[in-house]
């Protein structure tokens, strides 16, 4: 998983018969300041997510399988959380 | 998934029985924005796409699960095709 912000949507009319009916989102990888990691990947929304919303995706088929409640089939790329906060202070034991 | 430009066509007679019926085109990665990015690649087609047309695709082990047959070799697979990728907001640092 890697957490990443909302940069956009995407409209696609035609699509695999296992994104029918998924929101695509716009998302942009980002490390945990919150700075821009590599580019922007296309994510199915599974956690109701928003404009700039700073969010979690799985990245791998079976993740999405069990999200999607479906076989194993085209999507992999799927939002599965809003993230609140990441805290990186060792100090407070979150190595 | 990962936006793409179809950029050409893959004429193979002799291909793995699974891939049978299905096209293979070249397809040169782009930013949400349609500028290239990176090295063209090969993709199975499993949305009819056009040479010229803005698609997206899945890479890895869903890009084979997403055939009726999963059991193929398949490594990239087309499945959409953008009809617009909207930015809603800038990327930008949590405060």
């Amino acid at each position: 998983m890697f957490t990443a912000r909302v940069v956009g949507d995407v409209v696609a009319t035609i699509k695999h018969r296992d994104l029918q009916g998924e929101k695509l989102l716009l998302v942009q990888p980002v490390s945990a300041e919150g700075e821009a990691r590599g580019k922007p990947v296309i994510a199915v929304d599974r956690a109701q997510a928003g404009p700039g919303d700073w969010v979690l995706v799985a990245d791998e088929g079976n993740s999405a399988a069990q999200v999607l409640r479906k076989p194993r089939g085209a999507v992999r790329t799927v939002i599965v959380g809003i993230v609140d906060e990441v805290d990186r202070d060792v100090k407070k034991g979150f190595a | 998934m990962n936006f793409a430009t179809v950029i050409g066509t893959v004429v193979s007679t002799v291909k793995v029985p699974a891939w049978r019926g299905y096209r293979l085109l070249v397809l040169q990665p782009t930013d949400d924005d349609g500028t290239n990015s990176g090295r063209p690649l090969v993709a199975v087609d499993l949305v009819s796409a056009a040479p010229g047309q803005r698609v997206f695709y899945v890479r890895g082990r869903e890009a084979a699960t997403a055939l009726p047959n999963p059991e193929n070799p398949a490594d990239a697979a087309i499945v959409g095709i953008v009809d617009e990728a909207r930015r809603t907001s800038r990327e930008e640092k949590k405060s």
